[in-house]
C-alpha cells in the first residue's frame, strides 16, 4: 500500500477537464484565454495519466470518492487496462487539440464556434476518463452520458443543413444505447441489490443463470451500438464524415473504443463464464467482413474510413471473444494500437480535404506531387491500419491470429480466416484510395497553399506516435499481457475495492457506518429474494 | 425477509409507455421521436422504482424502523436519469427546431451518399470511376438527382 498516497491522482483527468470546462466557459469572449486553458488542462491530464499508469502497474489504485465507502459510495478504479486507456486517449485528445487550434488560427475562427468548442471539447475528454476509470455500473453511465452529450454538440457545431441530418440520427441512435443501458442497470439492480462493479463481480454468480445471460446480453447491446458492432453499426458511417475533421478525429478515435473498453471491463469482470463468446464471435466476424465490403464500395474518402473503422472493431471483440489472457492482452494492445492509428488518418484526410478541396475520390488527385509531405503522413497509417510489416498494426493482427489459433475451435479458425480477408480487403481500400487521391491526375489542379504547420505538426505527432508503438511494442505487449493477466484474476480488483470483502477504504464517520450497515443488510436480503 | 415482488401497476404502466416510446421512435417526425423518448425513458425511469422494491417511509435513521425503509439508492438514480434525459430532450428539441428552420420540416431525412451508392449497385455501376478513363459526374450533381422520400411532392 505504499502507492496509496497516490490515490489523488485518480480524478484528476476527469475533475480537471471539467473545472477547465466552466472556466472556457465563463472567458467564452476571450479566444486566447480559452485556448491556454484547454491546453494546459489536457497537457496535465496527460502528465497525471501516465503517472497513474506507471503506478497501477504495480496494483489497481481505488479512489472511494468523498471519502464515501465503496459499496454504497462510488470508487474509481484505475488499474492496468483502465490506465492504459486513459493514457493513449490523452494523447490523442491533445494532438486533435492542437490540430484545431491551428486549424481555427488559419481560419480565423470565422467558420467555427469556437467559444462553445472549448468547452465541450473538455467536457468530452472528462467523460471518457470518467467512463474509463469508473468503478461502478451507473457512475459509467453518467460517463457515457457526459461524452454523448458533448459529441452531440460537436457533431452539429455551426448547426448547418448536412450536420444536423446525421446530427439527429446519431442523436437518436444514442439515445436507444442509453435507455438499454439504463434498463441494463435497473436490472442488475433489482437482481443483485448493487451497482458496484466489485460487488457485481461477487454477487453476480449467485444470480440465476438464465437471469445473469439477460443481463449480459443486454449490457452487451447498449455497449455493443456504442462500440459499433456489425448490426448495430449502420449510424456510424453515416454520421461521422459530416462533422469538422479534428472532431471525427477523436470520435473516431475514441467514442467507440470507449464502447470497447465497457465490454472488455464487463465481460471479464462480471460474466467470466464466457457464455455469450460464441455469439461475440459471429458478431466480430460480421464486423470485419461487412465492414470492410462498406469501405471497398465508398468513393468518398471520409465515408472510406469510417468504415474500416467499423471493420477494425471487429478485430478487438474477436480477441474479447476468445476469453485467453492471450486473446485479451492482443486485443487490448489492438485498441491501444487503433485508437492512434484511426486519429492519425482521420487528421491526415481533414488535411487532404483542405488541400485538395474535396473528398470524393473523383475529384482529388496527384496529391503525391503537389503536397509530399501529406503523402508520408497518409501512407503510413494506412500501411499501419492494412498491418504491413513491422508496423504496429502487423503486430496486433498477429497476436489475434496466433491466440485464435491456439484456442483451436473451428469458428476460431473460421475468424483468424476472416481477419486475414479483413486485413488484405483494407489494403485494398486503402491502396485504391492512395491510387485515386495521390497519383491519379488530379480532375482539377488545386490552387497552390501551405497548409498550417500546427496542423501538419500534430497530425505528424500522432503518426510517430503510431510509429513509437511500433518500436515500443515489446514493452506494450508485456504490459497489455499483464493487464489481461489482472483482468481474469478478478479477485485482485475486488480486493482493491473492497478489501476486508465488504467495504471499501472510505473513511465513513460513525453515523454513518450505521447506515452502511442496515443498507448492507437490505442490500443482502434482496440479493438473496432475487 | 423483505417483501421485493413489484406493484402490478408500475409494471402495467411501464409496458404501455415502453411501448408507446418504441413505436413514436419509429416514425419519421423528429418531434414524434422526441416523445417517444420521453415516454420510453420515463418507463425505465418507473423500472427503477421496481428495481427497488417495495415501497416504505422516509429512509433516515431514528425515524422509521430499520426493516420498513424504502431504498434510497435508485431513487437517487432515478434522478440523475431524469436530469440527463431532460438535458438531451432540451438539446433533441433545438434540432428539430432547427431542422424545421433549414428544411421546413423535421423528418429525420435520407443519406444521399448512401442512397447513391445503393442506386449505382442496384443499376450494376462501378461504384467510382477512374478520372483518366471518362468525365464524370461530380458526387453532388449524382446526389442531387437521388430519390429521397422526406422531400417528396405530396408535402403539406
Amino acid at each position: 500500500m505504499t502507492l496509496h498516497d497516490l490515490s489523488w491522482v485518480v480524478p484528476l483527468p476527469v475533475v480537471l477537464p471539467l473545472f477547465a470546462a466552466g472556466l472556457a466557459l465563463a472567458l467564452w469572449r476571450h479566444a486566447r484565454a480559452q485556448r491556454i486553458i484547454s491546453l494546459v488542462a489536457l497537457s496535465l491530464v496527460l502528465v497525471a495519466s501516465v503517472t497513474l499508469l506507471i503506478a497501477a502497474d504495480a496494483g489497481p489504485i481505488v479512489l472511494d470518492v468523498g471519502g464515501w465507502a465503496a459499496p454504497v459510495g462510488i470508487d474509481l478504479v484505475a488499474d492496468r487496462l483502465s490506465t492504459l486507456m486513459l493514457t493513449v486517449s490523452s494523447v490523442v485528445i491533445l494532438c486533435v487539440l492542437i490540430y484545431s487550434l491551428a486549424q481555427g488560427i488559419a481560419d480565423g475562427d470565422e467558420d467555427t464556434p469556437i467559444a462553445i468548442f472549448h468547452p465541450t471539447y473538455l467536457v468530452l475528454s472528462a467523460g471518457v476518463a470518467n467512463a474509463f476509470l469508473s468503478g461502478d455500473l451507473f457512475n459509467l453511465y453518467v460517463g457515457f452520458e457526459i461524452l454523448l452529450a458533448a459529441s452531440y454538440v460537436l457533431l452539429t457545431l455551426g448547426g448547418t443543413g448536412e450536420r444536423i441530418r446525421a446530427g439527429t440520427i446519431y442523436v437518436i441512435v444514442s439515445f436507444l444505447s442509453s435507455f438499454v443501458f439504463l434498463l441494463a442497470i435497473a436490472l442488475v439492480y433489482a437482481a443483485t441489490g448493487t451497482v458496484n462493479l466489485a460487488q457485481l463481480a461477487e454477487r453476480l454468480p449467485e444470480v440465476d443463470p438464465g437471469v445473469q445471460l439477460a443481463l449480459q446480453l443486454l449490457l452487451l447491446l447498449a455497449f455493443g451500438i456504442k462500440a459499433a458492432i456489425f448490426p448495430l453499426s449502420a449510424w456510424l458511417p453515416d454520421s461521422y464524415p459530416t462533422a469538422p475533421a479534428p472532431v471525427t478525429a477523436v470520435f473516431a478515435g475514441l467514442l467507440t473504443k470507449v464502447g470497447v473498453y465497457a465490454i472488455i471491463r464487463t465481460q471479464t469482470l462480471l460474466f467470466p463464464d464466457g457464455r455469450a463468446d460464441t455469439i461475440l464471435m459471429w458478431a466480430a466476424l460480421a464486423t470485419m467482413v461487412v465492414g470492410i465490403l462498406g469501405a471497398v464500395a465508398q468513393n468518398d474518402i471520409k465515408r472510406l474510413v469510417s468504415f474500416t473503422l467499423v471493420s477494425h472493431i471487429g478485430y478487438m471483440i474477436f480477441g474479447i471473444a476468445l476469453s485467453t489472457e492471450q486473446g485479451l492482452s492482443a486485443a487490448i494492445f489492438y485498441v491501444a494500437h487503433h485508437i492512434t492509428v484511426q486519429t492519425a488518418l482521420f487528421l491526415v484526410v481533414g488535411l487532404m480535404e483542405r488541400r485538395g478541396g474535396s473528398t470524393s475520390l473523383d475529384q482529388l488527385g496527384g496529391l503525391a506531387r503537389i503536397a509530399p509531405v501529406l503523402a508520408i503522413l497518409f501512407f503510413i497509417p494506412a500501411m499501419n491500419l492494412a498491418g504491413i510489416p513491422p508496423l504496429s498494426g502487423f503486430l496486433g493482427k498477429v497476436g489475434l491470429l496466433q491466440a485464435g489459433v491456439a484456442m483451436g475451435t473451428p469458428l476460431a479458425y473460421a475468424l483468424v480466416a476472416g481477419a486475414i480477408v479483413t486485413s488484405l480487403l483494407t489494403l485494398y481500400a486503402v491502396v485504391k484510395a492512395w491510387n485515386k487521391a495521390f497519383w491519379q491526375t488530379a480532375p482539377v489542379e488545386p490552387p497552390p497553399m501551405t497548409l498550417p504547420r500546427g496542423m501538419t505538426g500534430s497530425a505528424g505527432a500522432l503518426v510517430v506516435v503510431g510509429i513509437g508503438l511500433t518500436v515500443l511494442a515489446g514493452p506494450l505487449y508485456s504490459y497489455t499481457e499483464r493487464a489481461a493477466e489482472t483482468l481474469r484474476d478478478r479477485d485482485q480488483y475486488i480486493f482493491a475495492v473492497l478489501p476486508d470483502g465488504v467495504r471499501g477504504t472510505g473513511q465513513s464517520p460513525e453515523v454513518s457506518q450505521e447506515v452502511g450497515e442496515s443498507v448492507d443488510d437490505d442490500l443482502v436480503e434482496e440479493g438473496g429474494e432475487g | 425477509m423483505i417483501d421485493t415482488s413489484p406493484s402490478l401497476t408500475l409494471v402495467a404502466v411501464i409496458v404501455v409507455l415502453v411501448t408507446v416510446g418504441v413505436y413514436l421512435m419509429l416514425e419519421r417526425s423528429l418531434s414524434r421521436v422526441l416523445l417517444g423518448i420521453i415516454s420510453f425513458s420515463n418507463g425505465i425511469n418507473l423500472l427503477f422504482l421496481v428495481a427497488g422494491g417495495v415501497a416504505g417511509g422516509a429512509p433516515i435513521i431514528g425515524q422509521t424502523p430499520d426493516g420498513e425503509m424504502s431504498d434510497p439508492l435508485p431513487q437517487a438514480m432515478v434522478l440523475t436519469a431524469i436530469v440527463i434525459t431532460l438535458g438531451m430532450t432540451a438539446f433533441l428539441l433545438a434540432m428539430a427546431y432547427r431542422s424545421w428552420q433549414l428544411n421546413e420540416h423535421d423528418e429525420v431525412q435520407d443519406d444521399l451518399e448512401d442512397r447513391r451508392v445503393a442506386r449505382r449497385a442496384a443499376a450494376d455501376l462501378a461504384a467510382f470511376e477512374d478520372a483518366d478513363v471518362e468525365v464524370t459526374t461530380t458526387l453532388d450533381e449524382d446526389a442531387a438527382g437521388a430519390h429521397d422520400e422526406t422531400q417528396g411532392g405530396d408535402r403539406p
